[in-house]
């Protein structure tokens, strides 16, 4: 069914019950799973996808590494979250992106801003706190917005975006367009109450929105059973009857082909969907994370065994894609950082009176 | 007696009422097997045990919910609210219930909650981890609202507000966990180590909710502030060159409005100092009393150093924090008014 037919072309009548249209739902929700071995089973390989996939999985890679740095260095103050281990999922997701989308996350953002094609130099520099960031030096690592690419921040409250990006899909609706948002959010965030107000209004609705969990097994230093009832996180949606499925967020092949298929089902408008991404961060939760709460020898587990870019290399080499390709996109990934981090070093301080700006429209001070 | 930093000294306090009482319990996100974000309740779960130190999910309105239900029923919560910045989901339960269950049941129930929860800037916090939302809880009647501003105090506020039965924001500043930073941020920072107000005594004492500290006396005007703000005072009276008066408030709600009236009489001048924005800021409250009950002793307006009217940025930590150049121009303004 095409959602453009579904828009309120008249003054919207909430008690009819006729908000959306959307089939109705079973009452027990499908939970797809991906194959037995955990890796999606591959499906048409394109060499061009497969390198622009490990470009912008290496590219935020890079780019955090990097601005580790600058914080050990002092370049960066406050507070950064690393998407380090995480990139599979914010690249492969993009794939199904179409613009007029949304895309709303949390802190952990730098990597969905890349993804979203987001100007490193202008996220480098938001971190450092310069005038040429992309919220002019005033929203930090946590707070960064760009219209163009359709990212609605960046949210340092964490769950706040998942009740806002419900919102976004409201407003997809609303305008009777097929654009639908995306809800990232992380295992920890999926606790906070004003999830389950979304949820059910989404689902009452039938509100064109993807529920992205990053479920990267600990929520700062408590690990998901410390914190949850249930761990599946995919479920949560049950009682609303939402349905959920679950996928190798460390296969951006996986996440891609589970992003279609979510993508399609709320753009049709039958409704939101959540998708729950296992995976895992590499990093510390922020840049002074004293890690005591996991082993080393769990995090070079996954790091050795699990990582998504090495993941990709065997296929960009089925795929016949050459090494001096490969080369190639390491060298431009490798300036373009260069570049960023050249620029927020150099980009000037913001004005001190921009500190009374962007409060109202019209300034009061 | 051991020094102690304030991180310390609270996870004392938390410990010794866990020890003293079987109905305190101590839970926030990450505050059981990791032993909190800043460290405060460290160990407390190995000794005390699963049921008495656990960690909570992130949900802040879960959280001051069921403490304020626990409450009710007998026990004594000591919650983790990680930052302020994220008690707003709780708020409601806290203005909605906590303050008022005592006044709905006719004083039958009370709420013996405290919340814990650091706060303020000076940290690169930026708008969601710098705020100083203080004074929307001391606009509340029925909540108490208090900041320590040293270790000593920390312990025996912390034991207080445990013990008290009416519900208590205990406002932690959290840029001096570690040491009494005075806003010069150029400088070396100093440790509590050696500091007079960090030796703690191990076991029990309390420092009464609602009595003020004078950190320094003097003659040429009085400074109101409390958290962080009493060490940025002390430091701007020494760069003004005025024999200030420095008042720790250490209690907001309720306030030791003596203490304020009798510096003041004294001085005839009074300098209000928060981190947080000036509109409707506690120090609004402060000007107002001061004015009402010391107007005829007053030799110039009541100076106001506060955060700006806008949310915490993240490139102008040091516009934005109230620092010792700030107050001490406020202080020559006192004295010339
Ligand atoms: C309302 C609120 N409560 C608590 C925090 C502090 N906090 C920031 S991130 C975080 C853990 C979130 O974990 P998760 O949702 O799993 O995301 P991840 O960091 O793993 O990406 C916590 C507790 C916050 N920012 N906002
Ligand atoms: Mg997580």
């Amino acid at each position: 069914m095409a959602r453009g037919a579904r828009g309120p072309a008249a003054p919207m009548d909430f008690t009819s019950g006729e908000l959306s249209g959307g089939e109705p739902l079973s009452s027990t929700p499908a939970v797809e799973q991906v194959g037995a071995d955990g890796r999606g089973a591959a499906t048409n390989l394109n060499p061009d996808e497969l390198l622009k996939f490990y470009h912008d999985m290496l590219l935020i890679r890079r780019f955090e590494e990097r601005a580790g740095q600058l914080y050990g260095m002092g370049l960066i103050g406050g507070f950064c979250h690393l998407y380090i281990g995480q990139e599979a999922i914010a690249v492969g997701m993009q794939q199904v992106f179409k613009p007029g989308d949304q895309i709303i996350t949390g802190y952990r953002d730098h990597g969905h801003m890349l993804a979203a094609g987001m100007d490193p130099k202008e996220v480098m520099a938001e971190l450092t706190g310069r005038s040429g960031g992309s919220s002019k030096g005033k929203g930090g690592s946590m707070h960064m917005f760009s219209t163009e690419a359709g990212f609605y921040g960046g949210h340092g409250i964490v769950g706040a975006q998942v009740a806002l990006g419900t919102g976004l899909a409201f407003a997809d609706w609303y305008r009777g367009t097929d654009n639908c948002s995306f809800a990232y959010f992380g295992d920890g965030a999926a606790n906070q109450g004003q999830v389950y107000e979304s949820f059910n209004m989404a689902q009452l609705w039938k509100l064109p929105v993807v529920y992205v969990i990053e479920n990267n097994q600990y929520a700062m230093g408590t690990a998901v059973e410390r914190s949850s009832a249930t761990t599946e996180f995919h479920m949560r949606g049950a009682s609303f009857g939402i349905p959920g499925e679950q996928v190798d967020g460390m296969d951006v092949l996986a996440v891609r082909d589970a992003g279609a298929r979510a993508a399609e089902r709320v753009r049709s408008g039958a409704g939101p969907i959540i998708l729950e991404m296992k995976t895992y961060r590499y990093r510390g939760h922020s840049m002074s994370d004293p890690a005591k709460y996991r082993t080393r020898d769990e995090v070079d587990q996954m790091r050795s065994t699990r990582d998504p870019i090495e993941h990709i290399r065997p296929l960009l080499d089925g795929a016949g894609v050459g090494a001096d390709r490969i080369k190639a996109v390491d060298d431009e990934v490798k300036s373009v950082v260069a570049e960023a981090v050249q620029f927020a070093q150099s980009s000037p301080e913001p004005d001190p009176r921009e500190l009374y700006t962007d409060v109202y429209l019209e300034s009061l001070a | 007696m051991p020094s102690l930093n304030m991180i310390q000294a609270l996870n004392s306090g938390i410990d010794t009422a866990m020890s003293a009482d079987p109905n305190v319990l101590s839970f926030g996100q990450d505050t059981g097997y990791f032993g909190g974000v800043f460290r405060v309740t460290d160990g407390l779960q190995r000794k005390h045990g699963l049921t008495r130190s656990f960690d909570a999910p992130i949900a802040e309105g879960g959280i001051v919910a069921t403490a304020i239900g626990m409450a009710v029923y007998g026990l004594r919560p000591c919650v983790e609210i990680q930052f302020a910045d994220y008690i707003y989901p709780g708020y409601d339960q806290l203005v909605s219930e906590a303050a008022k269950i005592r006044y709905r049941s006719g004083g039958e129930f009370t709420t013996p909650i405290t919340v814990r929860t650091p706060y303020g800037g000076g940290i690169f916090g930026g708008q969601t981890h710098s705020q100083s939302p203080e004074s929307l809880f001391t606009h509340i009647a029925g909540l108490k609202t208090v900041v320590p501003s040293n270790p000593y105090d920390a312990k025996g506020m912390l034991l207080a507000a445990i013990a008290d039965d009416d519900p208590v924001l205990f406002f932690e500043p959290k840029r001096i966990y570690n040491g009494p930073f005075d806003g010069w941020h150029d400088r070396p920072v100093k440790p509590w180590a050696g500091h007079e107000l960090a030796e703690v005594p191990e076991g029990s004492y309390t420092v009464p909710l609602g009595q003020a500290r004078t950190m320094r006396e003097g003659s040429d005007l009085t400074v109101l502030a409390y958290g962080t703000m009493v060490w940025v005072s002390l430091a701007a009276a020494e760069e003004a060159g005025v024999d200030a008066e420095v008042i720790d408030l250490r209690s907001l709600v309720p306030l030791d409005i003596d203490a304020i009236v009798a510096s003041v009489k004294k001085t005839g001048r009074c300098v209000v100092v928060h981190e947080a924005p000036r509109t409707s800021g506690y120090g609004a409250e402060l000007s107002a009393l001061v004015q009402e009950r010391c107007f005829h002793h007053l030799e110039a307006p009541i100076q106001r150093v506060t955060g700006w009217d806008t949310p915490y940025p993240h490139a102008f930590e040091w516009e934005y924090f109230p620092g010792p150049k700030r107050v001490a121009e406020a202080m020559r303004r006192a004295m010339e008014g």
